[in-house]
Parts: structure tokens; C-alpha cells; sequence
């Protein structure tokens, strides 16, 4: 039989419809699979101890005759900081050890509703800060492709789970590259919507106006498939858009024809050389254009003079909006408590913000406190707010002359464990290329574009839309995706480490 | 702009944000927040007066809905995950010091 951990989730939900597979079978592979590799790679926070309950029952409605959605019965990992009533909820920090919603995210509540079966949650730096998920305050996640090194972050966890074959599917937040950062240093499909195109509801908020939830995959086609079950307007979420979405699935379908390339305006940014790069990074990302051009597409070069203030303007924003959401973590309502014997609600407060923050949340927090102090909140809050003003002239002028932007993900490949945790700003400088897009709330996606030939580690290309286009990044990435699995011969992922349960790094949980 | 990150600043803005930093973490933070604040304060070189502030990616206006009750948390579910409670309501420590 066929290792159905290995299959898309198009082909696993193509065998699920068919009868030829149940979804039994499917989310026992999968658990199967987490036992076996999970304590190499720690994913997941938790596993859910009934997937194999929800399973059934999609297997016995389905017997029943029910017409179920495309993807019902297919498995699927989610990010911890959305919230599951029936799993533990803790955005990776202490603070929330234990935390039980008492309501399901909406977009957990829609992909239960599509018949998907929820695996666990995964692992992830604390509430979402960081880029190596080594914040994450339950230990880090190790990257499938070499265990020493980090598999990206904020969502580590979900990009290591497609990796490592874990989940077919899983959900993912991005607030300055959460998602495609974690796709490009794992070989795999990470895409944040346009702002407001998918709910924030029931999201552990990091930075209110740069969250956004989206899905992470192995495919282009898995990813449209996923934003299918949960785009779309929230009432429960003020700024979710009440725009119709197209079919994300359909557009990737068509785009993988290839003939969206032709006479497609690709644009380069010109501020982002290739000397900002990783040698095997600007190759890979080179030679994808180079196969894009070839198929039709033209590559234009394009100025976007405001991007370099791009991560000064985002540690400004960020910081400022996440000391306000984190204020409720507050000793009273929800979360940890230390007590003070003797002290007052304020000195309950104070040590328990202490002790359940994690370093790098408290810097943040702190530095937000900065930005919005009296006497500098004009200079450096306000000042970053015309930054993204500009920077969304910038992606105007932009996309007044190309169809999409695309550039390398993330400016290195996976680094090792360690390297950077002690050193913030060079940590922030991860995501000089994901951040512009957050500031200006436009869609982009990360697919695989390689290895890099110095170190054999992956490569993504990211493609950036203007706002609600984000249809347009399934059509492109699933084109350029097709072009580039065939010259390889089979995907990526095909040439990672298989993870037997041997590693050096100890045996199974 | 040149920043001023002192470690009574820090001390001051733990307080602000109400988290009881440690001697040893209001150390490591002064130093770490002064190369952060030195980086980041460039954008104030093109945030020129003509320039208007941008708050949010996709400016939505007027989004509200019908003011009826609906959806509603039972008491038991807004307790649930409560440190403390008592009599249906969230218990907490002292509100005032013995000074006050």
C-alpha cells in the first residue's frame, strides 16, 4: 500500500472520495508518522487524542451518503496561536500553559465544518515573535532537512509538519513572514492572504493591522485548496473584507497549464540586489526567472526606493501594537498567576508578566512601550506610519508596470540552532523581504525554487499581488511550481532526509 | 534622533508595562533596546510633515452590525480558565497597598 503520509492532499482527498482510502486510515498514518519522527522534529505542542474519533465520523457520513466538502477527511495541523475548544491553546508561551478556548478560531470552525481532522497544534515562537521558532517557550523546532538547524518562524511548527510529512495541510499566521519565511527554509508552500481576507477571529493577536492567517503546504494547489475552506468574510472580525472570492483551487488548477506565464510582467526590485543575498539563494532565485522567462513571462526591473526602511518601520509598528494586545495577559481573567504573598493586584501582575514572558517578548513588549511614550511617539510611531504609506506607493508604482513582484524569500537558508537567538537584530533582518508585504497588507506566497548549491538546503521564490489579487499568486506559483517539478524530476521534498527514528537526536515520544 | 536608553528608562517602561524586571534583565535590555532603537530610528529620515500616516493595510469605515445580544459565553465558559474565582466572578489580590 501506498505511504499515504506522502500524498498531497488533493491526491489524499481524490483517494478519500473514491472510497479507496478512508480517513481512518489517513489520520492513523499521519499519527503513525508524528510517533514516529515527532521527537526529532517537535512540530506539535499536542496531539489531538480523538482525530481518529472525527475520522470516523467523516468516514460514516460519507458511507451515509453525505456530500461532504473537497476536503473532508483529510488531516490537518494547526498553528497554536489559533484558538481549539478542544485542545490546549497557548501561543508557545508559559503564560498560557494549559489555556482551553472556550471557542474555536473561525478558521478552525470552518475547516471542521469542511470535514478536515485536526492533528494537533504546532509548536511556534511565542505568540509569533521570532524567526526560528527558538522562542518558542516548549523547547525549538528542528528543521526536516537537518536537524541542527531552524526551521524558520514564527510557524515553524506547521512548515516542519508538511515537511516531515506529519500533516498533508496546516494553518499558519503571518505578521512579517510567519509563513513564507517558514516555507522557504523547509521546501514547501506558505501563503499569507491579502489583509482581511481571511479571519483573524480567534487569533491570538501579535500586531492587529499585519496578522493575517493562511495556509501552509506541500502543493500551490494544497495551499488554494485550504484558503477555499477558509477565506471569506467574518462578521466576527471588523476588518474582514466582504469581497467574493474566486476559487483559490481553480486558479492553481489553471495556472499549472503554464499559460498564465505568457506575456506575464514578472518584476525585480532593484533595492534588493543580489549581493543582499545568500550566493545559492539569488542562484536559485535566478534561475527560477530564468525558467519563467523561457515559458513566456518577461522580467522587468522595477524600483521600490522605500522597502529599506521596511523592517526600521515593522520593529516600530509591531512592538507598538502587541504591548497593547499582550496587556490582557494579566494574571486575572485567563492564564498563569504567580502569586506575591502580601502584595496587591498590580505586584501579582508585574511578577507574573515576569515569570511567563519569554526574553524576546519582553524586549518587544518593552520597545513598544518606547515607541508609544509620550515625547517619541511623533518620531518613531508616527514616523512609521508614513513609512507604510510609502511603502504602499512604492507596491502602487509597482504594480502599475508588472502583473507580480517576485523576490527571494528569505535572504539565507535554514541557519543552525544558536546561531542567531542571542543577537535581535539580526534575527529582524530575516525578514527584510516579507515585511513590506505585511506593511502593506497585499497577498504573497512562498514556493520551493531549490537547493542551494553551497549547502543543499532549500530555496523559496516569493510572488507578491496587489491587494485582492490573490488568486493571480496560485495561478503564477502554480505555474512556475509545474515547470520547475518537472525539470527536477519529482518534488523537492523528495530529496530531504527521510527522519527513520534513529537520529542522533534520541528516540521516538 | 539619538536615543537615550538608560537602565532607569527600561526600569521605567517595565513599570509601564507592568512587568517586574530583574536587575540582570534591565541590564541585557538597555543594551539590546539601544542597538535596536539605533536602527530603527531611521524612519523618521524620510517621514517627511507631507506625508500622511497610514493606521491600516485596507482602510474599512462604519463596519457594524445589528446591536442585538447574541453568541453569548456562559459564566462557566468565562470562568473556566480563571486563576481564581469565587461567587461567579474573578478573584484578585489586594486592589490597594497598606500605604494607600
Amino acid at each position: 500500500m501506498t505511504d499515504l503520509t506522502r500524498l498531497t492532499a488533493a491526491d489524499l482527498a481524490a483517494e478519500l472520495s473514491a472510497g479507496r482510502v478512508s480517513s481512518v486510515e489517513a489520520t492513523q498514518a499521519h499519527l503513525d508518522r508524528i510517533a514516529a519522527v515527532d521527537g526529532d522534529v517537535h512540530a506539535y505542542l499536542h496531539v489531538s487524542d480523538h482525530a481518529l474519533d472525527v475520522a470516523a465520523d467523516i468516514d460514516r457520513r460519507r458511507a451515509a451518503g453525505e456530500q461532504l466538502g473537497e476536503l473532508a477527511g483529510v488531516p490537518l495541523a494547526i498553528k497554536d496561536v489559533l484558538v481549539t475548544t478542544d485542545m490546549p491553546s497557548t501561543s508557545g508561551s508559559k503564560i498560557l500553559e494549559g489555556f482551553m478556548s472556550p471557542y474555536d478560531a473561525t478558521v478552525v470552525a470552518r475547516s471542521r465544518a469542511a470535514g478536515l481532522v485536526p492533528l494537533g497544534k504546532t509548536n511556534m515562537d511565542e505568540f509569533a515573535m521570532g524567526s526560528s521558532t527558538e522562542h518558542s517557550a516548549y523547547g525549538p523546532t528542528r528543521n526536516p532537512w537537518d536537524l541542527d538547524r531552524i526551521p524558520g518562524g514564527s510557524g515553524g511548527g506547521s512548515a516542519a509538519a508538511v515537511a516531515a510529512f506529519e500533516a498533508p495541510l496546516a494553518l499558519g499566521s503571518d505578521t512579517g513572514g510567519s509563513i513564507r519565511q517558514p516555507a522557504h527554509v523547509t521546501g514547501t508552500v506558505g501563503m499569507k492572504p491579502t489583509y482581511g481576507g481571511v479571519s483573524r477571529f480567534g487569533a491570538i493577536a501579535l500586531a492587529s493591522s499585519l496578522d493575517q492567517v493562511g495556509p501552509v503546504s506541500r502543493t500551490v494547489l494544497d495551499s488554494a485548496l485550504l484558503h477555499d475552506v477558509i477565506g471569506g468574510h467574518d462578521p466576527h472580525d471588523a476588518t474582514s473584507l466582504t469581497d467574493a472570492w474566486p476559487s483559490f483551487a481553480a486558479a492553481a488548477r489553471e495556472g499549472a497549464t503554464g499559460e498564465v506565464l505568457k506575456g506575464l510582467k514578472v518584476g525585480v526590485i532593484r533595492e534588493l540586489p543580489d549581493s543582499g543575498f545568500q550566493s545559492g539563494v539569488s542562484e536559485s532565485f535566478r534561475a527560477s526567472l530564468a525558467a519563467m522567462e523561457a515559458a513566456g513571462a518577461e522580467i522587468v526591473e522595477v524600483s521600490a526606493p522605500h522597502f529599506e526602511y521596511g523592517v526600521a518601520a515593522y520593529y516600530l509598528i509591531l512592538p507598538a501594537e502587541a504591548s497593547s494586545n499582550l496587556a490582557k495577559f494579566d494574571s486575572v481573567r485567563f492564564g498563569m498567576r504567580v502569586d506575591v504573598p502580601g502584595g496587591t493586584v498590580e505586584d501579582v501582575m508585574a511578577t507574573t508578566r515576569d515569570a511567563g514572558f519569554g526574553d524576546e517578548v519582553k524586549r518587544r513588549i518593552i520597545l513598544g512601550t518606547y515607541a508609544l511614550s509620550a515625547g517619541y511617539y511623533d518620531a518613531y510611531y508616527g514616523s512609521a506610519q508614513k513609512v507604510r504609506t510609502l511603502i504602499q506607493r512604492d507596491f502602487d508604482a509597482a504594480f502599475a508596470q508588472v502583473d507580480v513582484l517576485a523576490t527571494p524569500s528569505a535572504p539565507t537558508t535554514a541557519f543552525r540552532l544558536g546561531e542567531k537567538v542571542d543577537d535581535p537584530l539580526q534575527m529582524y533582518l530575516n525578514d527584510v523581504t516579507t515585511i513590506p508585504v505585511n506593511l502593506a497588507g497585499v497577498p504573497g506566497i512562498s514556493i520551493p525554487s531549490g537547493l542551494a548549491a553551497e549547502d543543499g538546503l532549500p530555496v523559496g521564490i516569493q510572488f507578491i499581488a496587489p491587494a485582492r489579487e490573490d488568486a493571480r499568486l496560485y495561478r503564477v506559483g502554480a505555474a512556475l511550481e509545474t515547470l520547475l517539478v518537472d525539470s527536477w524530476g519529482a518534488p523537492l521534498l523528495d530529496r530531504a532526509p527521510r527522519l527513520l527514528s534513529s537520529s542522533k537526536h534520541g528516540g521516538t515520544r | 534622533m539619538v536615543s537615550e536608553i538608560t537602565p532607569e528608562l527600561v526600569r521605567h517602561l517595565g513599570v509601564l508595562a507592568r512587568i517586574q524586571l530583574s536587575d540582570e534583565e534591565v541590564e541585557r535590555l538597555t543594551g539590546q533596546l539601544s542597538v535596536i532603537v539605533d536602527n530603527i530610528a531611521k524612519v523618521s529620515e524620510v517621514a517627511t510633515p507631507d506625508v500622511p500616516a497610514t493606521s491600516h493595510p485596507i482602510p474599512l469605515q462604519n463596519v457594524f452590525r445589528p446591536d442585538e445580544v447574541g453568541e453569548m459565553l456562559t459564566v462557566e465558559q468565562v470562568l473556566q480558565n480563571a486563576p481564581d474565582a469565587a461567587d461567579d466572578r474573578f478573584r484578585v489580590t489586594a486592589i490597594l497597598g497598606e500605604e494607600q
